[in-house]
């Protein structure tokens, strides 16, 4: 539909000027302000507003494609000229170099830049400030200070009623924390107060314990796992196994049944090399050596009784004191005993008779110590009554080596780690006594109610140690071959008396004829080595006592 | 005009300076105490170098700038002090 709008004018009226002509206002509308409209206005609050008179911006990002550089170079031979001159005219060449030495610039650069030029060339003059000053110092150097050890810090049961610490287990991880078993292993002494805790330290924290162990039973002995840091077994003074993991506090996560475990106090407990990494066994004055898995803590998966006979009578059976476990040498362990033997035992074997393979005697009390040379595994260390032994796995007889005896009971002992000729021991009058075998062997190199010098490892160490392993052991196989000789000889001139000489075998002697030969044995020893004292002192010579006893002691022994 | 000639003699004179260039910010040698082959080489090669150890402590930090530069070798020390329009190169046999 079209819109379409007429407009009609007459003709004659087209062109007629227009003829205004005034009229009065006329008033159209009057809207008259209505009050009540106010009441539907809200007021705004008052605020400021910030206006800016400037045009506006719009903010663009724009991310470019990455290309690729690369930088070569290239070797000109001439180059660098201004477009004009011709690098091959000596004339333009020169006359372009006289130039720039006109140059202001020029001049003030060089001034300066020589300055500082000349300071470099004085100072390679003066001293070679590349040369290699300490290139033979990769040896370190025989200390010529005295050995000394510096107490770090001194850890002391919270407890008001303080006990022993009877085991201590370094954390197999970078050795920051310390884990310590206390209890109080006198005979038959019943404190009430006494607290049943064990602690694990931090070694930077001596204040308070970063763990506390709440067993059943006061922990004689305990041990962290080798694989697993966070976890710990501990044996306890009733005879139970009790399995910690510290993640999980500091009550046990499992308890050995009472009925299984050892019928004494577990003297040590140590962890096993296996697969499953859960495998432990231990040891008790009962005269039982138990394996135990310690998922399933219910019952031991093993068990060896120290029956000399190798009857598996537990009457008979000897208590062990100290276990010795190498992971280099899985199959094979070692017990310490109360009665002086150490035991060396196979795991693999398969009757309870073979599991015994031989036994070491030497020591006059309980073996509280055992540990292999960690450099040189077929000997080992042995610490009992007053004296620090070292065996050689291969001599049955006696020890290679040994200390003198010693004015206190010798509690404990072990070998460094670092250096192989290095072995401390601790004695019950609280001295801790640094040996050193190839630098002094009558007396601890250093006493101590670990020195700058002996942790590092010496080149020649582990030769010379070695060399003398060798020679004590050689000594002792000629020794042992005249003993056996002896013997024979006895033997055969007295067949019907059953009696051994030169050292009881095990088992055979009956226990009173055993303790008659040692107290005999005991006293002449005594008093021996206090005339030897007293003349030494007199006379201020130095003999290798060591070997002299040895010497007197088969005398006498033969001499029977 | 002459303490320029004063300095590089000085700087001549020290005890075991093999050579001395001057090189303008293109590579253009400007004044050398070695003969032109050496002098060309030494010029081309070390104001690379230079731009490229100046061109790193830049990025590295954009405040901080090179100031000098030595490079040890077996027989002797190259040592460039740069500037904003010209290197001072010296070739240097160290007494030891």
């Amino acid at each position: 539909m079209e819109i379409v709008h007429v407009y009609t004018k007459l003709r004659s009226e087209f062109g007629r000027q227009c003829l205004f002509s005034d009229r009065p206002a006329e008033l159209l509308v009057d809207v008259s302000p209505d009050p009540n409209l106010a009441l539907q206005f809200i007021q705004k609050t008052r605020r400021d507003q910030a206006m800016q008179a400037s045009r506006d911006m719009s903010e663009h990002q724009v991310n470019t494609e990455r290309f690729e550089s690369e930088s070569r170079g290239i070797n000109h031979l001439e180059g660098g000229w201004p477009k004009d001159i011709n690098p091959q005219e000596m004339e333009q060449t020169i006359r372009f170099r006289k130039k720039v030495e006109k140059d202001e610039v020029y001049i003030n650069s060089v001034l300066q830049l020589g300055s500082i030029m000349e300071h470099c060339i004085r100072q390679n003059n003066a001293v070679d400030i590349y040369r290699e000053y300490f290139e033979d110092e990769d040896e370190v150097e025989e200390n010529q200070e005295p050995p000394s050890a510096k107490t770090i810090n001194v850890f002391s049961d919270p407890n008001e009623l303080r006990r022993t610490i009877t085991d201590l287990s370094w954390h197999p991880d970078g050795a920051r924390k310390l884990a310590a078993a206390y209890s109080c292993l006198e005979f038959q002494k019943s404190c009430r107060g006494l607290s049943l805790d064990s602690y694990i330290w931090d070694i930077e924290n001596p204040n308070k314990p970063e763990l506390t162990l709440k067993p059943a039973s006061p922990l004689v002995c305990l041990d962290y796992n080798p694989k697993d840091p966070h976890t710990l077994v501990g044996g306890s003074y009733n005879g139970q196994i009790v399995y910690w993991d510290t993640r999980r506090g500091g009550t046990p996560v499992e308890v050995s049944s009472v009925e299984q475990s050892h019928r004494d106090l577990v003297y040590k407990i140590l962890w096993l090399q296996s697969k499953t990494g859960t495998d432990a066994f231990s040891a008790s004055t009962d005269g039982q050596v138990l394996w135990w898995d310690v998922r399933r803590l219910s019952e031991p998966t093993d068990q060896l009784v120290l029956d000399p006979c190798r009857e598996g009578n537990l009457d008979r059976a000897f208590g062990a004191v100290s276990l010795e476990f190498e992971p280099t040498m899985p199959t094979k362990f070692m017990v310490g005993t109360e009665q002086g033997l150490v035991v060396s035992c196979n795991r693999k074997a398969k009757t309870p008779a073979e599991k015994m393979v031989c036994t070491y005697e030497g020591h006059h009390g309980p073996v509280y110590a055992l540990q292999r040379n960690p450099f040189f595994p077929k000997n080992f260390l042995t610490v009992g009554d007053w004296t620090a032994r070292i065996w050689s796995e291969d001599i049955k007889e006696s020890s290679i080596m040994w200390t003198r005896y010693q004015k206190s009971y010798l509690s404990n002992a072990c070998w460094s780690p670092v250096r192989p000729p290095v072995f401390f021991t601790v004695k019950m009058d609280g001295t801790l006594d640094i040996w050193d075998i190839l630098f002094k062997q009558n007396d601890p190199t250093l006493s101590l109610k670990v020195c700058s010098g002996l942790s590092t490892l010496q080149k020649n160490d582990k030769s010379l140690l070695a060399a003398m392993f060798e020679r004590e052991t050689k000594r002792e196989k000629i020794l042992e071959a005249r003993q056996r000789e002896i013997r024979l000889k006895e033997r055969s001139r007295s067949e019907q008396s059953r009696e051994e000489e030169g050292g009881p075998e095990v088992g055979d002697d009956s226990p009173h004829q055993l303790i008659t030969w040692t107290e005999k044995d005991f006293f002449s020893l005594v008093e021996a080595e206090q005339r030897r004292r007293s003349e030494r002192e007199g006379r201020g010579q130095q003999e290798t006592a060591v070997c002299e006893e040895r010497e007197e002691k088969n005398e006498t022994t033969s001499a029977k | 005009m002459a303490e320029v000639e004063e300095t590089l003699k000085r700087i001549q004179g020290q005890k075991g300076v093999q050579g001395i260039i001057i090189v303008n910010a293109e590579g253009i040698p400007i004044k050398t105490t070695m003969d032109n082959t050496s002098t060309v080489q030494y010029a081309g090669l070390l104001h690379q170098l230079v731009l490229k150890a100046r061109s790193t402590v830049r990025d590295i930090d954009p405040q901080n700038d090179l100031t000098f530069m030595r490079v040890r070798s077996k027989k002797n020390e190259i040592m460039i002090a740069p500037d904003k329009d010209y290197f001072l190169i010296v070739i240097q046999n160290p007494s030891d």
